[in-house]
């Protein structure tokens, strides 16, 4: 990221190879065009868990993996109509994606808040995969322009359409920050540091609560995930 | 009488209008903070939410992916009927929830807790809720829709009176700096403050202050309205802004909503509106008349009256 206040843009394709990846900085603007699928608990659940067969050929169908569940209603059959598409938070989904990583193959994950530095370091990092998150939250709408068409749905009947896994042609789709790049630093991480070091002066004077509770931090540092 | 399908209908329109088009308060203020945010991540954050709006709006799309959980708040004058009655009502809320989820769409956030079921429409066991209130006079029924996200920014501690004003304020700051931590509560938002109560009564006067009341709107008592502002400033100037970047937009606005607790306690609730702040509301009349606005207008001094009777019946009982 530059300091002077511009954000650096990349567009992507959805299977980019590791020199694609190596230039992206923490804090990038990214838009992506070509091919991506929606896959959250139901999905790694059904096929990490459960050993079901993916449903497409992966990565060669796409190598972009979307913590979504699309605003989504069917118009007739097999017609779908996908109107707003926003990221779900993430880090509920670090039980199951060093599985998911070696079954799919993904390069690119795609979600709201990132993941745990942990997280990138043993499942990222060795996958040369970056997390890119969604900018909001809540760019709905601006999502929803970039979806061009709905490929494939898998597991519709199954899952629901909320955690379906549906394949998206994709075309200028985003934009995205880069969170976590290829040697795993993140954006979050590195604002939550320059903040955290504010803290001490943001609570003077108040004191801790007279009933305590089971778990109670008083470190501001900590994180919630 | 209210006609039923009038009732149907407008639910239908309140349902679209609150998942697509940002209330004009909670824009102006998002504007404003975006004018005053500093720091280029942030600065972006709220600049792309900005466009988001307008992409909602002119293609007539959701505004945030996620359609949040539908709720209705509903409120009646007390001479109104409703034709076939509450259970008409609520059955015509149900049915206008489950073809706006459809027609908008909106995503079918709504599942069974344990078994996952999805109805594909965002009707279920106890959903969507419906909650009701009263005011002493009129004829109309007052519809608003809230859609609310369902995960993050809500906390609440039971605190005391020892705990004071300090204490208030660290719990609050504790739930900023908590979910604001990767911008989990989509901040900046509205946040809402339910002090007392009871457990639950806390929770829902929490959520009330912060989904139903518009930016700018102060408590009537002139000391809560003051904390009201100190509590925005001491949370923009926490450090952080949207998506938790470094920064400065963080709190919207804050409101506070009280009810009597019990004598030892100060019960404390902290609920994050979030980026989209959902909400619609229309005023159906017995004469067939809809007029919608987005002001819920919940909060009246009938709502928050102090003693058996309201100002009007208490000035009577007085003068006796």
């Amino acid at each position: 990221m530059a300091e002077d206040g511009i954000l650096n843009t990349v567009r992507l394709g959805t299977n980019p190879d590791r020199a694609d990846l190596e230039p992206l900085k923490i804090g990038d603007v990214v838009y992506l065009s070509g091919v991506i699928y929606t896959g959250r608990e139901g999905v790694y659940m059904r096929v990490v868990e459960d050993g079901a067969a993916l449903p497409l050929d992966l990565p060669a169908v796409s190598a972009v993996n979307f913590h979504c569940s699309p605003a989504a209603a069917e118009r007739a059959a097999g017609e779908y109509d996908v109107s707003a598409v926003t990221a779900t938070a993430s880090f509920r989904f670090s039980k199951w994606l060093g599985d998911w990583f070696d079954v799919s193959g993904a390069k690119l994950i795609i979600g709201k808040g990132g993941m745990s530095p942990e997280d990138y370091k043993q499942h990222f990092v060795p996958n040369d995969a970056v997390y890119l998150t969604t900018v909001g939250y809540g760019t709905g709408a601006l999502l929803g322009r970039g979806v061009k068409r709905v490929k494939e749905v898998h597991w519709l009947e199954e899952l629901g359409i909320a955690q379906a896994m549906w394949v998206l042609e994709v075309e200028a789709f985003g934009p995205f920050l880069v969170e976590s790049d290829l040697q795993g630093n993140s954006l979050f991480e590195r604002e939550n540091e320059r903040i955290a070091a504010r803290l001490p002066e943001v609570y003077a004077g108040t004191k801790p609560a007279v009933l305590k509770r089971f778990g109670e931090t008083d470190d501001r540092g900590d994180e919630l995930i | 009488m209210i006609d039923i399908k009038t009732i149907h209908s407008t639910a239908i329109t309140l349902m679209e209008k609150a998942a697509i088009d940002i209330p004009d308060d909670y824009l102006q203020a998002i504007r404003k903070t975006t004018e005053r945010e500093k720091n280029e991540l942030p600065r972006f954050v709220l600049k792309v939410m900005l466009d988001n709006y307008d992409a909602a709006t002119e293609d007539r799309r959701a505004m945030c992916g996620d359609t949040g959980i539908p709720r209705w708040y509903v409120k009646m004058g007390n001479e109104a009927r409703v034709q076939g009655g509450p259970i008409a009502l609520e059955e015509a809320l149900r049915q206008a929830t489950a073809d706006a989820t459809d027609s908008i769409p909106l995503r079918p956030n709504r599942v069974h807790p344990l078994w996952r079921t999805d109805h594909n429409n965002n009707i279920g066991i106890q959903s969507p809720e419906i909650e009701y209130a009263y005011e002493p006079e009129g004829e109309w029924i007052d519809l608003i829709t809230v859609h609310k996200g369902g995960l993050f920014g809500t906390d609440y501690r039971m605190l005391f009176p020892s705990d004071g004003i300090q204490g208030i304020k660290r719990f609050y700051l504790d739930s900023l700096v908590a979910f604001g931590k990767r911008g989990l509560s989509c901040q900046p938002a509205i946040i809402g403050i339910g002090l007392g109560g009871s457990k639950d009564a806390c929770m829902v006067h929490g959520k009330r202050a912060a989904c139903l009341r518009t930016v700018g709107d102060r408590n009537p008592d002139p000391k809560i309205a003051e904390l009201e502002q100190e509590l925005t400033e001491a949370g923009n100037s926490i450090g952080m802004g949207a998506m938790g970047f470094v920064g400065s937009s963080m709190v919207i606005d804050t409101h506070i909503e009280v009810g009597y607790c019990h004598t030892g306690g100060m019960q404390m609730s902290v609920h994050a509106f979030c980026l989209s702040s959902r909400r619609a509301c229309a005023r159906i009349f017995a004469d067939g008349r809809v007029e919608y606005r987005t002001d819920p207008r919940w909060f009246t001094p009938y709502m928050r009256r102090e003693t058996i009777g309201w100002p009007k019946t208490e000035s009577l009982t007085q003068s006796g």
